[in-house]
This record gives C-alpha cells, structure tokens and sequence, in this order.
C-alpha cells in the first residue's frame, strides 16, 4: 500500500469519459466504458491481454478515434479538437508506453530534450540541460544522460520513459503496463516511481497493467475491464472482496493472498 | 448499426482491386499531405541535414565505385563494335550520350532504391512498430514533418547531386580506358564528350533525377510510416520499398524518355 496519503481533489475530475465504443472491424473492443479520474488521483485499470486497457489511453491521448462517446480531458472533448488544439492539450499529458519507445537515433538526454526543444522553440541549452538532469535524477538515472537507449535494461528504459515525459510537466499521466516483463524487484522500483511522480508532480494518473502487485501499490481506484467493459470498481479491497470468478482468477494468479 | 458497418465493409469490386484503388488513395493522400507539411513552419534544418548526409555522403563510396565501373565496363564493351567500323574516336561522345542521358541517372536511382530506400523503410517501420511515431505524436511532436518531409527533402535533393557525380565519375572511367588505348587527353576527351550532348540532355537528366528521388523518398516513407505486423513488418515494409521504388523507376524512365524524345 501507498506510503503517503494523496491530495486528491474529488471535485475537480481531469479526465470524464462516459459510453465509449470503439470497434476495429467486427472485435468490437470497447462497449460502452465509462469512467472518471479526479485531480491527483491514480486509477488503475485492469484486465486480460486484449480487453481493450491499452485502445482507452490511446483514445484518452488522440492517438485512436472513437466510433462513439464522449472524452473529456482537462475540460476538453479529445475527439473535437483540431491539430492545434490536440497539441495544445498533449502537451499536458504524459504517455508511457510499454517498452519506453525511446528514440534509438538518440542518446538518453537527447531523448529528453528533443520534446523540450521542440514545444519551447526559444528555450536555452543550458535551461535545458538543467531540466533534463532535474528530472534524470527524479528518476534515479542521471548516469546514464549520454548512453544510448540501446545500452539500458528494460526497467531503465521506463524509467527513462517516465522522465521523458515529466520533462513537459504533465498533468495527467498513462501507463501503458509499466510493469510488463520485469523482475520482481524493478517492478516495485516502478511502483515507487510512479507513486513518487503522483507526490511530487500532483499528477493524475491512469495505470494499464494486469499486475496486482502494481495495482495495489499504486491504485487510488481500480477498475477491472472484462470484455470492452467495467465490471468492478473501487478501492483495492473493495474490488477483491468478491466471488466474481475473473476477479478471483486475477488474484489468485497474482499470489498475493 | 452493426449490419450497416459490415455492409460498409463489403468490398465493391473485389477484395484485391479495392484494396489497389484504396491503397492509391491512400498515397496520393500522402504526397498531399507532404507538400502541405513542407511549406509549412518551422524547417527541420537540422533532421534535413542529417538526412542528407545519410543519403548522400554515406552512398558516395558505393556511388563512386559503381559510377567508375559502368563507364569503363561500357567503353570496353563498346570499343570492339566501334572498332570494326574505325570509329573509335566516337567512343567519349558515345559514352557520354549513354552515360548522361541514361546510365547516371537510372544506376544512381537503382543503387539508391535499394541502400536509401530499404534503410528509411526499415527506420521507418521500426520506429512504428516500437511505438516511437507515437511517442513523438504525444510529445506534441508532428512526426510526419519530423521524419518523413524530412526524408523525402532529402532524397530528392540529393539524389540529382549523386546522378550529376555519377555521371562525372563514369565519364572518368571511360577516360581511363579512352586515355591507355588512345592516349587521348583529358580536355581532347571531354571536348569529345560533350559535343553531341544538348541542353535538354541535361535538363531531362535532371528531371529523372529529380522524380527518381522524389519516388525513392515518397514510398520507402509510406512503406515505413505505416507499417505493421511488428518486426515482421520491418523487413516486408523495407523489401516493398526497394521493390516498389525499383518498378516505379523503370516506369517513369520510359515516361520520361518518351516526352523528351517527342520534344527534341
């Protein structure tokens, strides 16, 4: 469970999406979601491979179009939004992708600082490395500011990941399986991570994984996803005090009784 | 709502041929959108560069050696047919005629197809499938400027500069047997060259140059930019790119060739 307690604005919703639908072909993937995560809060998601976790964050950041529904970020309907206003509110999202998609023609503070550059034309370079130590070290890898991405273990390159995206000092931030395909211990390292962004950065998040260890850890709300739906919702204890056979799997398969 | 979806999904012709005509569309939509992105601010400078250099410095080694090859492999070839005749010293304007109306352009463009194309389609594709387009389309960041204008810029500036210096390269192959076999000089040699060699030889060269690196840039980009499959589709996107660009070349060679001819 979470060390600290966090300041969570239950009046202020960051993200509101209500009867989403979204289709590719005839898998029809999600069916009728709906969701709302509050300022400062850290929601996790959760479900089997193919459920349709990863499709939401990628409709909640512009990168996939519903087919219905409404999806509201910081006040803005996503879908309505033209280039300009897209960017405008990308801006204050955070994306972290699976596998860290870090740039491999790049070093690691190149990484950094190549969205830096590119949304604050005038910024100076030593503004810049400033900031992109700032957050190396927020992430615990300032060693590591001139390898390339190839050079780093799975786990750092989350972790870079992360940083990469703190440097835009996001408001909202989405996991995509931060946890996915890594050893016990760097998990939990992950875990801290991303409580430790919520404390210091007062993000709301929303966390993809199917890692109950993960999810406890870091899930203000947990929302388990079955078949392009919600089927449960609440805190931690709350979701596992039940006889829903899926529910149930999910805790059993994760061992953490 | 979901009969009417799967009635939208029905192919009109059949499954192949819409997909041709879609798959047109869909690149024709991709050159359009290429030539709004590239009049619009800012100028990756930087990425344009680079890319240049990518595609121009690092082909100038197999460039050079290809370029030297074909213009001393043709003369040799072609003394003995000239010989018989004692046209020999037809040789550099014969060269010349082939090596810049022809040769250059379509051996610069056939080298470049398969090293410049299949590296963008490649690059490409694998920033695709590791999500790394989409990391920049989060940041904020409009990867098709960024990547693909940039590309395409690139391709179709440098490609007319390598056509230009293999052409020199080869005329110096030739030279080199012309000079051993007829101790022709330099100047004899290239005022030779030249004297059968009009403006609109070089003006069509630089056409072709122009559409053969344009195509280059433009499908190893599409290839690349949406790709899928994972990495599978990394090698299918780089081998398509060759392929494709490789066909699309010999088709606009006869194209053009056949405007020119009607015009000279």
């Amino acid at each position: 469970m979470k060390s600290f307690t966090p300041e969570i604005n239950m009046n202020e919703k960051v993200i509101d999406i209500r009867d989403l639908y979204k289709s590719f072909g005839s898998n029809h993937v999600l069916r009728g979601i709906a969701i709302d995560v509050h300022k400062g809060e850290n929601v996790v998601v959760l479900g089997r491979s193919g459920t349709g976790k990863s499709v939401l964050i990628k409709i909640i950041a512009g990168l996939l179009t519903p087919d219905s529904g409404y999806v509201n970020v910081l006040g803005r309907e996503v879908d309505k939004l033209d280039t300009q206003g897209l960017r405008e509110l990308r801006l204050k999202i955070g994306f972290c992708f699976q596998h860290g998609a870090l740039y491999d023609s790049m070093t690691v503070g190149e990484n950094l600082a190549f969205p830096l550059k590119r949304n604050t034309p005038h910024i100076k370079n030593e503004q810049v490395k400033r900031m992109v130590n700032v957050v190396l070290e927020a992430v615990g890898l300032a060693q590591t500011i001139n390898q390339m991405p190839s050079e780093l273990s799975g786990g750092q390159r989350k972790r870079i990941g992360i940083a990469r995206t703190l440097i835009l000092r996001p408001d909202v931030m989405l996991y995509d399986e931060p946890t996915a395909g890594l050893d016990p211990i760097t998990c939990t390292e992950i875990n801290n991570l991303i409580n430790e962004v919520q404390r210091r950065f007062n993000t709301s998040s929303i966390i993809i994984t199917h890692d109950l260890a993960c999810a406890k850890a870091v899930g203000d709300k947990i929302v388990v996803m079955k078949e392009g739906q919600f089927v449960k919702q609440g805190n931690f204890n709350e979701v596992f005090s039940t006889e829903d056979d899926l529910i149930k799997e999910f805790y059993d398969y994760n061992f953490i009784q | 709502m979901e009969s009417s979806k799967e009635q939208a999904e029905k192919p009109l012709i059949s499954k192949g041929i819409d997909g041709f005509f879609r798959d047109i569309y869909y690149i024709f939509r991709f050159i359009s959108r290429f030539f709004k992105e590239v009049l619009r601010p800012p100028v990756e400078v930087k990425e344009f560069i680079r890319q240049c250099y990518l595609v121009g410095y690092k082909s100038l080694a197999l460039i050079t050696m290809t370029g030297f090859i074909t213009g001393l492999v043709f003369t040799k070839q072609s003394r003995p047919s000239l010989a018989e005749f004692g046209a020999t010293s037809w040789l550099p304007s014969l060269i010349a005629i082939a090596v810049i109306r022809a040769l250059a352009p379509l051996v610069t463009a056939l080298i470049c197809a398969g090293k410049v194309g299949s590296s963008i389609g490649a690059e490409l594709a694998s920033m695709r499938v590791t999500e790394q387009i989409d990391a920049m389309e989060v940041s904020a960041i409009n990867p098709f400027k960024y990547l693909v204008v940039t590309r395409i810029m690139a391709t179709t500036v440098c490609i007319p500069v390598l056509v230009g210096y293999t052409g020199l390269v080869g005329l110096m192959g030739s030279f080199i047997d012309v000079h051993m076999n007829e101790q022709t000089t330099l100047t004899t040699f290239f005022q030779e060259a030249f004297k059968n060699i009009t403006f609109l030889d070089f003006i069509t060269t630089g056409v072709k140059a122009v559409v053969f690196g344009f195509t280059i840039g433009v499908v190893s980009c599409y290839q690349g930019y949406h790709a899928t499959q994972g990495t599978q589709g990394v090698g299918k996107a780089a081998n398509i790119s060759v392929v494709i660009s490789m066909f699309l070349i010999f088709i606009e060679e006869i194209i053009i060739v056949q405007i020119s001819n009607s015009i000279r």
